[in-house]
């Protein structure tokens, strides 16, 4: 629980006025995409060729470097997204949590061996 | 006594970064546990939030130090198709495949959830900075968003040196 910045320790901050936790909700929850869309993209190069040719963007590295550079992207750009819709908003970040960390559960199922290599086509 | 070049960026990516990251985690971690305001003064708080946001920035950028170098440099050696690689060495015995199909398979993603995580820790506590402390709610969150991206560097961490172990980069 937030406590009231004009008293208690907020007053020994000298001067320090709060921020809406809108950002913060924001920043929550695209990572929960971005890891959610690592776990997918994961599973979808397992089941079907035509992704896993997709993903491979550099022969070395194969299609992790296609997984791992899509799943950053869909990170940053649902952060800025995000950011611009909750920059101002003051939430709380309870129910965007735990919607986060449902899809972070997500993303590391898609990532586990056993999981996504039941899909093997 | 010498260092291959392969040898050198393996060194880069577990143990000098990975130091980095474990220096900055336990950092990070004390600053978090202790950003109580009955425990401080304002002073205090505000000398403990610099060193959290030292703590908490330097394992971000070490993460993401890792991931990079783990998967731009140091992964085509280990997947190169020639029989000395270490997946080719590892796939050559059947007691030694479980170490790529399992071990290698899930370290290669999982690693990559640690810097999103890390970078969304440091971002809170920059945001807030010391008025992190009249967020105990937060506080808490942010502990436990830190402790996750630990956790899973530390499996891909600890799959990293088995593997290295049973088929080294040489």
């Amino acid at each position: 629980m937030a406590m009231n910045p004009d008293t208690g320790p907020a007053a020994e901050l000298g001067g320090y006025i709060d921020k809406p936790e809108g950002p913060i909700t924001a920043a929550i929850l695209a990572v929960g995409i971005g890891c959610f869309a690592l776990g997918l993209l994961t599973t979808l190069a397992e089941a079907n060729e035509g992704v896993k040719e997709f993903l491979n963007f550099y022969d070395p590295v194969g299609p992790l470097s296609g997984k791992t550079t899509w799943a950053v992207a869909i990170w940053l750009l649902t952060w800025i997204v995000l950011h611009l819709v909750y920059r101002r908003k003051k939430t709380e970040s309870r129910k965007e949590l735990a919607v986060s960390l449902v899809l972070i559960a997500f993303g590391l199922l898609g990532t586990f061996p056993i999981f996504f290599q039941a899909f093997a086509g | 006594m010498s260092l291959t070049h392969h040898e050198f960026w393996t060194l880069v990516h577990g143990m000098v970064l990975g130091a980095l990251f474990l220096l900055g985690f336990a950092g990070g971690l004390e600053g978090l546990w202790a950003l109580r305001p009955h425990q401080m003064t304002s002073a205090g708080i505000r000398a403990r939030v610099l060193r959290l946001k030292i703590g908490t920035t330097a394992m971000a950028v070490a993460a993401w130090g890792t991931v990079i170098t783990g998967t731009w440099i140091v992964y085509p050696w280990y997947r190169e198709d020639v029989p000395d690689s270490p997946r080719s060495t590892l796939l050559a015995d059947p007691a030694t495949a479980e170490w790529h199909h399992f071990g290698m398979e899930w370290k290669e993603h999982i690693a990559w959830m640690s810097p999103l995580l890390a970078t969304l820790v440091a971002f809170i506590v920059f945001y807030y900075g010391a008025g992190l402390v009249l967020h105990d709610r937060l506080r808490k969150t942010t502990l436990g968003l830190f402790t996750l991206a630990f956790g899973v560097a530390a499996i891909a961490g600890a799959f990293g040196a088995l593997i290295t172990k049973t088929a080294p980069l040489i």
